[in-house]
Order: C-alpha cells, then structure tokens, then sequence
C-alpha cells in the first residue's frame, strides 16, 4: 500500500503545479509547456522501445501520425469533414467517424497499438541497424499514405478547424499516466526481461524470455502513448498535415533520449525539458541586434547553438545525461521496489 | 534423462559434430571432454535449442526436443551456462538472478501496469527465492553489485545462480571452472556437489581442467574433430590411447 500513497502524494503535487501554471502563467508560457507535455509523453513511450528494450527503431513519426490523423477524424464533425475534404469525397468510414475526445484518443492510441502488433512480425525478424531501416520504412509509408490516400486524409491539403480539446491539465494529466504504466512496466519482470534482451538477446532467450512477446509487448506500449501524443497534438494544434509527421519528429525524439540518456525514463522527461524550453528559450538568437550589437536578425542562427550544445554533450557526457539510471537510483542499485 | 541419438551438426562444408550419441541418467555428473574446436560447445547449442541439428534427434524426459526454440527447451528444464560470460550487463547480480525466474514470476501484462494485489506477492516471493538461491552459491555480499564488475570466478557463479532460477532439472555447464584458481574450483566442486542434491540436478559439463573432471564426473565423452573416441570413467580417459594421442600427438611415428 505504500506504494500507492507514495503514487498518490506524488500525482498530487504534480497535478497541483500544471493547475496553478495553466491559470496564472501566460497563453505563449502555457503553450510552450503544452507542447513540453506531449513530448514528454513521446519521448518517454519511445525510450521504452528504444533505450530499454535496445531495439534501435525509428518509427514514433510513423504512430504520432496515425494518433493525430485517427483523433482529428474522430472529433471533426461530419459536415466539417464534407468542407474541408478538396481533393476527393470523404469516404463512409471517415463521416462514419465520431467521438467525444477522451474516447478518440484512446482509439488513436489502441489503432496505433494495432499497427506496431502486425509491424512487430515483419520488424522483429531483423536486429540492430537492419530494425532501424525496416521502421525507418514504415515512418515514410505512413506519411506517403497520408499525402495520396485523399478520400482519407485529405491528402497533402491536412486538416484543420480540428476542436481544442486538449489544454495544458489534459496533456498534463496523459504524461502523468504515461510515465506511471511505463515505469510500472520497467519496474516489473518485463522490464528486467526488456533490460536483458537490450543487454543480450541470446542470452535472454537461453534463460527462458520470450524474446519476441517481449519485444511486441515493449513496440504496442509504445506505440499506444505515441498515438495518444499524437491524438494530443492534433487537437492542441488544431491543424495537421502530413508534413509534420516526417522523419525530423522522429530525429528530434531520438536527440531528447540520447540527451536524456538511452534507457532511462526520468533522462527522457529532463531531455524533453532540455530541448523543448531550451530552443525556446534561445529564440533571442534569432532577432536582431544581437547582444546590443547593430545586426540584422539571423533565422536560424538558434538551431545552430542548440546543435552546438548538444554536439558537447554527446563529446563530454556520451551516454546522456543520466546514463541507463534513473534520477532516484544511486550506487547502481535498482530493481524491485515495493 | 536425456538422450541423443547420431547427432550431426555441418556448417557449410565443416562438420562439426559427426554422429553423436550418448545418454545421460539421472542424477549423473557426465563430462564432455575434448581439444578445442571439437565440437563440445556446438552439442550445448544443439541441445539449448540454439542450433538445430544436421541430422539426428535428441529425446528429454520422453520428449523430442530437437527443433525446439530454446526458451521453450528453458521451460522443460534444462538450464545452460556460457562459456564466455554472458551476465546481462546493465544489472546488478540480483536482478541478473530474478531474470531466470522470468518463467515463474506469474502475472499478466496488466497486472504489472496496474499494479495488482499479485504483483506484489508473486515479486516478493521471488525476491526470497533469489536470496536462496544467492546464499547457496556464497554470493550474497555481491547481490547489489554490477553483474560485470565481480572477479571471473564469480560471474561464472552468478551464471550458475541465473541457471538455477528456472528450476531445471538438468543443467549445461560450459567450462564452469575456467579462470578459478586451484582454490576456487575446489570450491565450486564442493557448491556443484551441495545444488546436486538441493535442486536434484543431472549435470553434464564441459572442461579443460582434467583434476576438476576427476572430482566431480561420475562419467566422460570425449570428443575430437566431432567424433566420439571415448566413453567411459574419468580414471580410464586418462589411460586411453587415443585420447592420449588427442591431447599430446601421436609419439609412436
């Protein structure tokens, strides 16, 4: 029971702090952070593909496209639809499609889930960079559906007028959930087996892991929270058009967890902060009269230090900010807490 | 127990075990023996499931076991060691341990996200369990280490401690004594005698060190270039001509 106390002070105090941000902080402070949830949410699903199952894939653009594209449809009405489809008449499914916004994200989420489990057989097949190119693949498949399936998705033209649903106490409260399933899937014996099989696959196999449940198990999961993320951002954005879901969202996950530290989900949480705030907060860069200095403003100027930054880190800290460990681990100790 | 029958295993063109057989009984400490690159290690594979053999079968407990997947082989008790440690490296010795439970640890996917009232009764009963299991193979005091950062001589003991989490009923020790020194594998031979008759195991292993054979074999195969030269007692290996000739080279030419 302790545990569930500890959960629930903790929970608490968290949610106490989104509440008090989202009501005294300004609309581009609450928005900033806003964005921070749903990467949180991102990068901590995709870490636990990544880092704590070693399995070096890259396809979360892939799932956050179908959870943005599968809320938006749910939660646009049917006339909307009618209105917006240019390129081709929606198809039955699609004015079909209707839901309020918890149960649409929860359907993004299990669709995405759904997907990764048919990926899983033809993925797991292969290892180490061969997995890296396959769910590279099925990131570029999903965008391309995405652009030409127009009677679906509206094509390269995207969806827009999608209702906000999602404030900052709603992200808030899905990367709170996220964070708790995912440690609680660490901190079990699917973790351990995940951590054995990032470890040695072989070996793990030999001692009894069904290496492939294992590792389905571990691709769902994270697929399931990158499709409720990507439920989040197309309802906080509004609009979505296949161009967002390239492989830089992709890239940008993976900077945060390297940064983080590969296997480590409160290193996800801390790389998300690093990141996100960080190229917000180096917008200065970008403007002109830099430092007091008669320049004229320099776009791009930001992504250049911010690359700068993290080219450092990885010289310096090579195995990210907190290793494989978690924020609470000291000594090397972890394992089964009760 | 277990039995192999005419077991050849070819790798393209080499073969690396030509028709093998032999038969373990329970209870037995049976000794696999040979020069390197004999083919000693590649039985274990064939066996563990990790290669499927060329031809032949092997029977376990009345079971065909030769095309299996090894972690159902795990499931119907036969447990391995490797030659060249495989702990996993990111735990510690504990947690290297609970991983061989992973077969009797039972709970659902969902009990473990959400928490449920056997979550935690099937985690602490196994976390007593590996203390057990820890305390048998004098390894307590390292429990909270880094599997990698223990002596040779240990982590070939935490191998045998994961080894022992699935409760198998016959156990593969590829070269268990390698890198001990005299001490420690007087040592072991005594812990090997002692899970024996705890865990009431049927042992076959491979190894170099012919005094530590002699202790603890009740029987021997001998392998060279795949083929079997000798069965029999560890004392009448040591007189056999050709194992002898395997060993050292052939004096009379």
């Amino acid at each position: 029971m302790k545990y569930f106390i500890k959960m629930f002070i903790l929970v608490s105090l968290v949610i106490g702090a989104i509440y008090y941000a989202g009501n005294y902080l300004d609309s581009y402070s609450v928005m900033v952070l806003s964005n921070l949830g749903i990467f949180i949410i991102l990068a901590v699903s995709y870490n636990l593909i990544n880092g704590v199952t070693g399995q070096f894939s890259l396809e979360p653009n892939g799932f956050v496209a179908i959870g943005a594209y599968v809320t938006a449809l749910l939660l646009l009405n049917s006339e909307a639809k009618i209105d917006q489809f240019m390129l081709e008449d929606p198809s039955p499914l699609i004015l079909w499609m209707n839901s309020s916004f918890v149960p649409a994200l929860l359907v993004s989420g299990v669709v995405a889930s759904l997907v990764a489990l048919t990926l899983a057989f033809p993925v797991f097949r292969v290892r180490g960079d061969y997995l890296a190119i396959v769910t590279l693949g099925f990131g570029f498949i999903i965008r391309i559906v995405a652009i030409n399936q127009t009677e679906y998705t509206n094509g390269s033209m995207g969806l827009s007028a999608i209702p906000q649903y999602a404030n900052l106490m709603w992200i808030g409260i899905f990367a709170i959930i996220c964070t708790i399933v995912i440690l609680n899937i660490v901190y079990s014996k699917f973790g351990r087996a995940m951590k054995a099989i990032r470890d040695d696959e072989d070996a793990a196999n030999a001692m009894g892991v069904n290496t492939f449940k294992i590792k389905t198990y571990a691709f769902m999961t994270s697929a399931f929270f990158e499709g409720v993320g990507g439920g989040l951002l197309a309802s906080l954005l509004t609009t979505i058009s296949p161009e967002q879901f390239s492989f830089m969202l992709t890239f940008q996950l993976l900077i945060i967890i390297v940064l983080g530290g590969l296997g480590s989900t409160s290193g996800a949480i801390v790389g998300a902060v690093v990141v996100v705030i960080g190229s917000e907060w180096l917008r200065f860069l970008d403007e002109p009269n830099l430092f007091g200095f008669e320049t004229e403003a320099h776009p791009g100027l930001r992504m250049v230090v911010f690359s700068a930054i993290l080219i450092l880190i990885m010289l310096f800290a090579r195995r990210g900010i907190f290793g494989d460990k978690e924020i609470f681990e000291r000594d090397g100790r972890r394992g089964s807490k009760s | 127990m277990i039995e192999l029958k005419n077991i050849t295993k070819k790798f393209g063109g080499v073969t690396a075990i030509s028709d093998l057989s032999f038969r373990v009984e329970l209870g037995e400490t049976f000794g696999l023996i040979g020069p390197n690159g004999a083919g000693k290690t590649t039985a274990f594979n064939i066996i563990t499931g990790n290669y499927t053999p060329t031809s032949g079968k092997i029977i376990f407990k009345h079971e065909d076991i030769t095309t299996k997947n090894s972690n159902k082989i795990v499931r119907l008790g036969i447990a391995r060691t490797f030659q060249n440690i495989r702990l996993f490296s990111s735990m510690n010795v504990y947690e290297n341990v609970l991983i061989g439970f992973d077969n009797h640890i039972d709970y659902t996917f969902f009990e473990a996200v959400f928490r449920m009232p056997r979550f935690f009764k099937e985690e602490k009963k196994f976390e007593s369990e590996a203390w057990e299991i820890l305390k048998t193979l004098h390894l307590e005091k390292f429990a909270k280490k880094p599997a990698t950062s223990l002596s040779y001589g240990n982590q070939r003991k935490v191998e045998i401690a994961r080894a022992l989490a699935t409760s198998p009923d016959l156990l593969l020790l590829d070269e268990p004594a390698a890198g001990m020194n005299p001490k420690e594998s007087e040592e072991l031979a005594k812990i090997l005698d002692e899970i024996k008759k705890d865990f009431d195991l049927t042992i076959i292993l491979i190894e170099h060190d012919m005094q530590f054979v002699q202790k603890v074999c009740d029987r021997v195969l001998v392998l060279d270039y795949g083929k079997t030269i000798f069965e029999g007692t560890p004392n009448d290996m040591l007189k056999d001509k050709e194992v002898i000739k395997a060993y050292l080279g052939d004096f009379s030419a």
